[in-house]
């Protein structure tokens, strides 16, 4: 497999793990028309199915997956970086 | 690529035009006191099957009506060739079976007060065996995908559900709308943070309009409660599974309905009008929207997962997909369609959706689904608010 994430649009903030990937490796990211967008070097492990920072994304700041925004960071994520609810959440219910 | 219309499909025709891909004799209990004499005759008879619920008791209302309304679509569903009912008192055991008696296949109804449970159960085994006896000789026969009402509905979703497994779906609605299937899709509160996308596929404005207030009342109701859906949407197995808030959940599940146009809004359990994808409101809990939908007419249902739920339901026949390597290869016994390819971008959406729509054709002429073979018969009454 040449790639290890894959992005529902080019321009998103997050690309989605397709294996457990380590922390430390360079690894493509690819539309899911398999077109390469980016490659980026991981700083932390990701597991299957969580999200990776495609780019810096600064504490307040809304994250975009789908080309929407699929809520806020609460904490600052660094690119390759991996993106939970430990720094991502909703938008929504929140009064 | 295959189009709907390459399918061949054969299925039982009813008495009211419609068809089935399953042919049984349901014993429908209309509360939770005949849940035992519906289970006995089931037990007596070869060929039937009870289904026991909760509820039916000093229930009001819409709650009510909606309880009716479930019951009797299960017997109503085309799935079932005819339906004993079997309820504590008379009258509301009356009103399930004249609803079911407008589909002009064979119904009876038992009521089990001055008679007691054994003489109940003599007499409706009695007629239940009769009803095997003519639908073991219905005959499958040939039917067009325009005569085809089908639904879908996610769970125990995760990141490869909005990336591979729902898509999948959305790309078979679109084939299967386009050859005039009936298609019915919903989750009213799990398409938060898509709802205006939802209202983008509705057909008018008018429909857009009636899903809104739907959702509305959902959003309404939560607060109402001093509470936030924060904790349950999304769930702890969605959370697992890397999804992180509702609306990327939302963004995931709306990918079921591809570019399909939402032709209609439907309340819970009522049928659908026209053909094309039809919105229905309904909890996203999965054994409540099947119930649903199998309440509806829905003859079989597609259902993507990711972490994998393992739902099946009594009258319609489960058709699970998963793009999950994890959840294929762990609980392959579950899984119909195996999608993991597409995460390798060894297989497209296109050849994803001929697989899917293979596996529906071999399903609705005769192939057991995981679910139909692991027995999971879940059936679950939506409640709207507690009994009187």
């Amino acid at each position: 497999m040449t790639h290890g994430i894959l992005i529902h649009e080019p321009d998103d903030d997050v690309g989605v793990a397709v294996a457990d990937l380590a922390a430390g490796t360079e690894i493509g990211a690819v539309t899911l028309e398999g077109q390469p967008v980016a490659t980026v070097r991981l700083v932390d492990a990701v597991p299957l199915g969580h999200k990776v920072a495609m780019r810096d994304i600064p504490k307040g700041k809304d994250v975009t997956e789908y080309g929407r925004v699929i809520g806020v960071a609460t904490k600052a994520a660094p690119k390759g970086g991996h993106v939970h609810t430990h720094c991502l959440t909703t938008k929504r219910w929140t009064s | 690529m295959i189009t709907a219309q390459d399918l061949t499909l054969t299925g039982y025709r009813r008495p009211d035009g419609r068809f089935g891909v399953r042919n049984y004799v349901l014993i429908i209990p209309v509360d939770d006191l005949s849940n035992a004499a519906a289970e006995a005759v089931a037990h007596n008879i070869r060929g039937t099957m009870a289904l026991p619920h909760p509820y039916g008791r000093l229930q009001f209302g819409a709650d009510l009506e909606l309880t009716f309304r479930t019951l009797a679509g299960q017997g109503r569903n085309p799935n079932c060739a005819a339906a004993v009912v079997i309820g504590i008192e008379p009258k509301w055991t009356d009103r399930i079976v004249q609803e079911i008696a407008k589909t002009g296949k064979p119904v009876a109804g038992f009521s089990i007060e001055r008679s007691g449970d054994l003489k109940t159960i003599e007499a409706a085994s009695r007629t239940a065996k009769a009803f095997v006896h003519d639908a073991s000789e219905i005959r499958r026969q040939p039917f067009p995908v325009s005569q085809l009402t089908m639904s879908c509905k996610c769970g125990e979703s995760d990141t490869t559900s909005g990336l591979a497994a729902n898509p999948t779906v959305g790309r078979s609605f679109e084939r299967l709308a386009a050859a005039g299937a009936t298609l019915i899709f919903g989750e009213t509160t799990e398409v938060t943070g898509a709802e205006d996308l939802v209202m983008e596929l509705c057909e008018t404005p008018e429909i857009a309009k009636r899903f809104k207030a739907a959702f509305d009342d959902y959003q309404a109701l939560v607060e109402s409660q001093g509470v936030s859906l924060v904790g349950s949407q999304p769930t702890e197995g969605n959370i697992r599974g890397g999804l992180t808030t509702i609306e990327e959940k939302a963004l995931g599940n709306i990918q079921k309905a591809g570019r399909c146009t939402i032709v209609d809004f439907l309340e819970p359990a009522h049928e659908p009008r026209k053909p094309g994808l039809s919105f229905m409101d309904s909890s996203s809990a999965a054994a409540e929207m099947v119930t649903l939908c199998a309440a509806a007419g829905s003859v079989v249902h597609f259902f993507p997962t990711g972490q994998g739920n393992v739902i099946g339901n009594p009258v319609i026949p489960v058709i699970k997909l998963s793009a999950n390597p994890l959840t294929v290869a762990t609980m392959s016994e579950h899984i119909d369609v195996d999608l993991s390819a597409m995460l390798r971008i060894e297989m497209n959406l296109d050849q994803a959706a001929d697989a899917a729509l293979q596996m529906l054709e071999r399903t609705i002429n005769g192939r057991m689904t995981c679910a139909e073979v692991l027995r999971h018969n879940e059936f679950v009454l939506t409640k709207l608010y507690r009994s009187a």
